[in-house]
């Protein structure tokens, strides 16, 4: 278990390691380099010789590079160039908004998601299962800003339920913005739903076809007791993998809903961001969400392992 | 007391069950009746698509979602099953009712601890405590001879090996003590030395418990031998029924008797034979004949047969027969096949295998990030053996012998670590790479699998004419001809031309195989197990193409298989390996006789024989072959030698011996005391 | 003489034979079970087709803005109404599927082709090579696929090709995966090592024995990549570094006609209800295709 540990912590090192060379690569051949955006186009050469021997960027790459990363790791992640704000804090108050959405959406898609395929499975091929599994068929893959904009325009414009914009106040607490949540939240959830509803109900399926299932029910055990200590166990192992992979979407997913729903958080930071040429900004941005990515990715990894012995003995 | 007796525990009448599938609903079985009385143990014997999971399954109820029984009853201690309401079945499930499965690394849960499992049972149907049950889980598994149970129930199924699972699966089943037990192949998927020990538990286990046995199988010879009486199943209807004593010595059912008839024997004379054979193939589920299911490979079939089905009818006491013409069966032992005349070839080595080793670098467990020795799996291991021209050199060996690995090497498939290989006396390259067009024509290979031995995709004109298309010739209508007279040759009718392998059978793939093997001539064929995943009544008229192949155009053979009677029938010279060493090698005739080898010895005892006369030779092996990794020093086989003699065989490697008339041992026993150990049993067989 | 009548009955055999049920048939009876299949791969035929001819036969210029005509509902002359500026938004519509075929149709058919040759190098071949692509990919593949499509379209610009370029890097991984894998797996079959033994050469060995066997799978794959792809290019345009303006992409559509829902809701309705129905049929007809090429089990 330990070496199996140390070796999803090495990869999700080599991931990281790669995906900030790649956005660092990326992001310093961006077109202009940075100091005539700060100074602009007519800035003079000698002002612009200065302010890259202040900004570093006189250096060879490779040591702008490590200087670069060490500074992310410590948390000295430089200005904004567009807003002159520590980016680290601006950065890390719209995590927490993000986080905040991202939880709703969660909350909404994975324990009706594992339900609802778990129902589809056991009522393979009969009404309910063909509707549980057509509709989530239908619905995966459809972009966030498609739901997202019905949605608003059923429960925001038409009913008036919730409201349409969720541009919050900075510092409100969780439980006062929760109406502003239920929005964006179910938009994020619905195409993860879909997704987790047909991962789960094919890994379920599967387990139920299995020897070891028909022999525990041949063994003369209780149907209850067959599906929490035989199925579940072993059905909702690949969901875990799956819930680490939907977060994958649920970033995605972040990026397009909170800039439909005008909700301040990381995704809406990045676009912004992104649109103002805002280099510090989006590297941070970037390399915050590769890293909680990679991060989810080795809960999952290790919670896996934790529950299935063939792998936590290799 | 005398009430319970006489009602059976099982009953089976008139049992029709059918599948709704794809292409529409079949049949799967028909008409099935049998019972079993307690004490009994009845073998239910089957080749593929003769329905006898399918038996299984209805008796308890438990049929697949597209299977329903649309015809007769099953009735446990006189109550019908399938009237009984689900908690009052589930009663039955495991209490009463005990299943044994073909694979006992599915039918164990991978994520629970055995013994976790094991007590499930006990709390569920005996009303125990937690650590009761735990206890009883232990004790259960002291009854079915495991060894260090306490530590064993602690275990994850994947920690464990085939033999040893199933024995915990056998356990489970009977910590209820139930009326029934129903064993689905117990056997099938284990080495024959596992199997062996298997098959003496379970008849040991007959003796303590009063259970009454359903045995499916496929082996005829293990029921023979386990069973009082036998069911033979032939594509969904019951063929005969009998005590074994009837069926095994005086069938009367034409299926049966050629069934028996058509696996090789020992023979102790030296004349090549062609099998007795049964024509055709198993007929499929949506082309179940009309008459009687065995009418078409009939040889006695008249137009009756194959217009009506006939009845079970009881032809003496307790013996069924659903033949019409039953009284004439006997005549089929005319049918027999005479020896063929075995071109006299005189000996020239074709192919020399010189001293061949083949690593393969193993992942060491634990081995830590530094001080990391690199280790390797030794699967061939110093082999030095040749074949001559237009003769078979039998290889037999349990799995992890080396035996696939040593085919892979001469056919260039896997390049050898080091040793020589000679070909027509010309040095082979390593590698398929390294060995030139010619060389590469004259030796071909015949895999295991047919299901994965022709490209679904290739039509089987394309591939039977491709390796013809590489020797040069680029006359399409030349090489049509040669293809259809492959065709022939491995008796298929030309009708095969334009279809593809997935409208073939296995029996019949096997023979485009073994066309495709021959299209370019070669002079020596590898056999890798070739029949060894086909049904008895396929692999006679296999073996015997093969061998009429073999005189036709004097190809040299490499027969590769664990089924020592198969290579002794087909084989003018065996080599047994054991652990990438070869153990003993020599005449056909003189390595299946003593003086043996102590491990062929053990391979020859554990292989059920139908005609058993007396006592048989109880040589059992314990444990499975060790790691190719680890090899133990000295004698391979000392860790599982019956005739171990001490120290010398684990420090010193044992030395040739050479027998009379071309037969060599590696062991430390002298050849004459060998024999006299061996011999008292051994003519016993 | 007889034995070339022989010779005659044997090939007028073989000429009969040819018409033999072949996977075919089998893969057709099997589609005919699956209605939504069928009806998912009628509805995407027609986009496509309406994507090849329809900007030859949309009653209006998508481009043409007719201010007097402004932001009016449905009506025989304009099928889904106009926008603010007076275009027709049935013809916008239309001319836009081309810009979402074209986009994610080359992106989703440059990531099968170069994934799928890297995939079959890379397993056929195997050893170190191959450790360090998969392990590059495996990284690639645990970046969120917007959060990569965004940096690497901040680098290279909106531009089409680069709309390309971007859709086929992302899904280049996951094709080469699917591929090695399967590769993996046939090379170790028996009819593959027939075919070394009688020393054919690797091009005939990939395109002849391996590649036929994966056709399914990457149609499958494919068809529910580029499903993927319409999603990630219209959530582009959404985020306006898709196609720019004029060009009527779809999601820019929706974007801008966000702010007149509330007195113009078909500028709306519209491409969101042809974008769902778009990427619904995409995902019926995948399924379908699943249950033709693999019909027990085959689930995502």
């Amino acid at each position: 278990m330990l070496r199996f540990t140390l070796r999803r912590l090495g990869f999700v090192l080599l991931t990281f390691l790669i995906a900030s060379l790649l956005i660092f690569s990326l992001t310093e051949i961006l077109p202009g380099d940075v100091a005539t955006m700060v100074l602009g186009r007519f800035a003079t050469p000698s002002a612009l010789q200065n302010l890259r021997a202040k900004l570093g960027l006189d250096r060879p790459v490779y040591i702008q590079y490590i200087s670069w990363l060490t500074n992310f790791i410590i948390g000295k992640w430089g200005d904004s160039i567009s807003t002159q704000a520590e980016v680290f804090g601006l950065v890390m108050h719209r995590l927490k908004n993000s986080g905040m959405l991202a939880l709703v959406g969660c909350l909404i898609y994975i324990p009706t998601g594992i339900f609802l395929g778990i129902v589809a499975a056991f009522r393979k091929n009969k009404w309910l299962d063909q509707t549980i599994s057509m509709t989530s068929l239908a619905f995966i893959g459809l972009p966030e800003f498609v739901t997202g904009v019905i949605l608003i325009a059923i429960f925001a414009i038409k009913l008036r339920i919730f409201p349409a914009s969720s541009a919050i106040d900075p510092d409100a607490r969780f439980i006062e913005i929760l109406p502003q949540l239920v929005l964006p939240g179910i938009t994020i959830a619905l195409t993860n739903l879909a997704y987790v509803i047909r991962m789960t109900r094919s890994s379920t399926v599967e387990v139920l076809q299995t020897e070891y299932v028909r022999s525990a029910y041949l063994k003369g055990l209780r149907p209850g007791y067959v599906l929490r200590k035989h199925v579940l166990r072993n059905a909702l192992l690949p969901t875990v993998t799956i819930i680490a992979i939907s977060i994958a979407y649920l970033i995605g997913g972040l990026i397009i809903t909170e800039s439909l729903f005008s909700y301040p958080g990381v995704g809406r930071l990045l676009l912004f961001a992104i649109s103002h040429r805002d280099l510090p900004l989006i590297q941070a941005t970037s390399m915050l969400i590769v890293l909680i990515f990679s991060v989810s990715n080795f809960f999952a990894d290790i919670i896996y392992a934790y529950l299935d012995p063939r792998i936590r003995y290799k | 007391m005398g009430k319970k007796d006489s009602i059976p525990v099982l009953e089976v009448e008139k049992l029709t069950v059918s599948y709704e599938t794809e292409l529409g609903v079949y049949q799967a079985v028909r008409d099935i009746s049998f019972s079993i009385k307690s004490h009994e143990s009845f073998g239910l014997v089957g080749e593929s698509g003769s329905g006898k999971s399918t038996v299984a399954l209805a008796i308890v109820r438990y049929l697949a979602s597209n299977g329903r029984v649309t015809g007769g009853n099953v009735r446990f201690h006189g109550t019908d099953i399938y009237s009984l309401p689900m908690n009052k079945l589930r009663s039955f499930w495991g209490s009463k009712i005990g299943m044994v499965y073909q694979n006992p690394q599915a039918a164990l849960n991978p994520t629970i601890t055995i013994g976790r499992q094991l007590a499930e049972m006990g709390k569920t149907h005996l009303g125990m405590s937690d650590r009761e049950a735990r206890q009883k889980a232990c004790e259960i598994l002291g009854m079915v001879a495991m060894p260090d149970p306490e530590s064993v129930i602690e275990r994850y199924p994947y920690q464990l090996s085939g033999g040893m699972l199933q024995r915990c699966v056998i356990a489970m089943a009977l910590i209820t003590r139930p009326e029934l037990l129903i064993m689905d192949e117990p056997t099938t998927g284990l080495d024959v030395t596992t199997q062996a020990v298997i098959l003496d538990l379970i008849a040991d286990l007959k003796k303590k418990f009063d259970s009454a046995i359903l045995y499916i199988t496929h082996n005829l010879a293990v029921v023979a031998n386990i069973c009082n009486r036998i069911g033979v199943l032939y594509a969904g209807n019951l063929m005969e029924q009998g005590t074994t004593q009837q069926v095994v010595s005086g069938s009367k059912h034409p299926y049966t008797f050629k069934l028996l008839d058509c696996v090789p024997r020992f023979e102790h004379g030296r004349k090549k034979q062609l099998l007795s054979v049964i024509p055709g193939s198993i007929p499929r589920l949506d082309e179940i004949p009309r008459g009687c299911v065995f009418a078409p490979r009939c040889s006695l079939a008249e137009r009756t047969c194959r217009a009506v089905r006939p009845p079970l009818i009881e032809i003496e006491q307790n013996h069924y027969t659903s033949c019409r013409l039953w009284e004439r069966v006997h005549e089929l032992e005319a049918e027999k096949p005479e020896a063929i005349a075995d071109g006299a070839l005189e000996d020239i080595p074709f192919l020399k295998v010189t001293g061949v080793k083949k690593y393969y670098p193993a992942r060491v467990k634990g081995g830590g990030i530094f001080g990391r020795r690199k280790k390797y799996i030794k699967s061939v291991d110093g082999v030095t053996l040749w074949v001559n021209k237009g003769r078979t050199l039998g290889i037999v060996g349990e799995s992890g012998s080396g035996k696939t690995t040593l085919a892979r090497v001469i056919s260039g498939l896997a390049g050898a670590t080091s040793g020589n290989i000679e070909l027509d006396g010309e040095q082979l390259g390593k590698t398929v790479q390294e060995r030139k067009q010619e060389q590469l024509r004259n030796i071909q290979m015949v895999f295991q699998n047919p299901e994965t031995s022709l490209n679904p995709y290739h039509t089987i004109a394309e591939t039977v004419g491709r390796p013809i298309m590489l020797m040069g010739k680029s006359n399409k209508k030349e090489i049509q001809d040669r293809v259809i007279r492959l065709l022939n040759a491995v008796k298929l009718s030309s009708h095969y031309y334009n279809r593809l392998p997935g409208e073939l059978s296995g029996g019949e793939k096997q023979r485009v195989a073994i066309a495709r093997a021959f299209a370019s001539t070669p002079g020596l064929v590898i056999l890798d197990e070739p029949l060894s995943s086909l049904d008895v009544s396929v692999q006679g008229s296999l073996l015997n193409l093969l061998i009429e192949l073999q005189l036709q155009s004097a190809t040299s053979y490499i027969f590769i298989s664990h089924d020592l009677a198969v290579v002794q029938h087909i084989s003018d010279w065996v080599v047994v390996m054991y652990l990438g060493h070869i153990v003993e090698w020599g005449d056909a005739v003189k390595v299946l006789k003593p003086p043996f080898h102590p491990y062929t010895e053990a391979l020859l005892s554990a292989i059920p024989v139908i005609d058993n006369k007396g006592v048989r030779m109880r040589i059992r092996l314990e444990g499975s072959v060790p790691s190719a990794v680890d090899i133990p020093p000295g004698c391979r086989f000392n860790t599982r030698c019956p005739r171990k003699q001490g120290n010398i065989c684990e420090t010193e490697e044992p030395p040739w011996q050479e027998g009379e008339g071309g037969h060599w041992i590696r062991c430390h026993i002298p050849m004459d005391k060998l024999n006299k150990l061996q011999q008292p049993i051994a003519d016993k067989i | 003489m007889n034995g070339s009548s022989d010779e005659k009955s044997k090939n007028e055999e073989i000429q009969n034979l040819q018409n033999q049920p072949g996977k075919l048939t089998i893969y057709w009876k099997r589609l005919k079970r699956q209605p939504f299949a069928i009806g998912g791969g009628v509805i995407f035929l027609f986009f496509l087709l309406m994507a090849i001819i329809g900007p030859l036969v949309v009653p209006y210029n998508y481009q043409a803005q007719d201010i007097a005509n402004r932001l009016k509902p449905p009506s025989p002359a304009h099928f889904y109404g106009t926008d603010q500026y007076g275009r027709d938004v049935f013809s916008r519509i239309i001319v836009g599927s081309r810009g979402i075929f074209l986009l994610g149709g080359s992106g989703t058919l440059l990531a099968v082709v170069i994934g799928a040759t890297l995939g079959l190098l890379s397993g056929y071949y195997g050893g170190l090579s191959d450790e360090v692509l998969m392990r590059l990919f495996d990284v690639l593949l645990s970046i969120p696929p917007i959060l990569l499509a965004l940096v690497l379209l901040v680098t290279i610009g909106p531009s089409k090709p680069g709309l390309i370029l971007v859709v086929a890097l992302l899904y280049l991984p996951i094709e080469a995966r699917v591929m090695r894998s399967m590769v993996l797996s046939l090379k170790t079959k028996e009819f593959v090592e027939a075919a070394r033994i009688r020393g054919e050469k690797k091009l005939y060995i990939w395109f002849r024995e391996i590649l036929p066997n994966t056709l399914g799978s990457m149609l499958v794959e494919g068809s529910m990549r580029f499903s993927y792809a319409i999603f990630l290019v219209a959530s582009l345009g959404f985020l306006g570094l898709g196609v720019q303006p004029p060009s009527p992409d779809w999601g820019l559509q929706i974007n801008e006609a966000r702010g007149w829902f509330s007195i113009a809701p078909w500028l709306l309705i519209f491409p969101a209800g042809t974008i769902s129905l778009l990427i619904i049929a995409a995902n019926l007809m995948t399924d379908g295709l699943r249950h033709v090429f693999y019909p027990i089990g085959g689930e995502i």
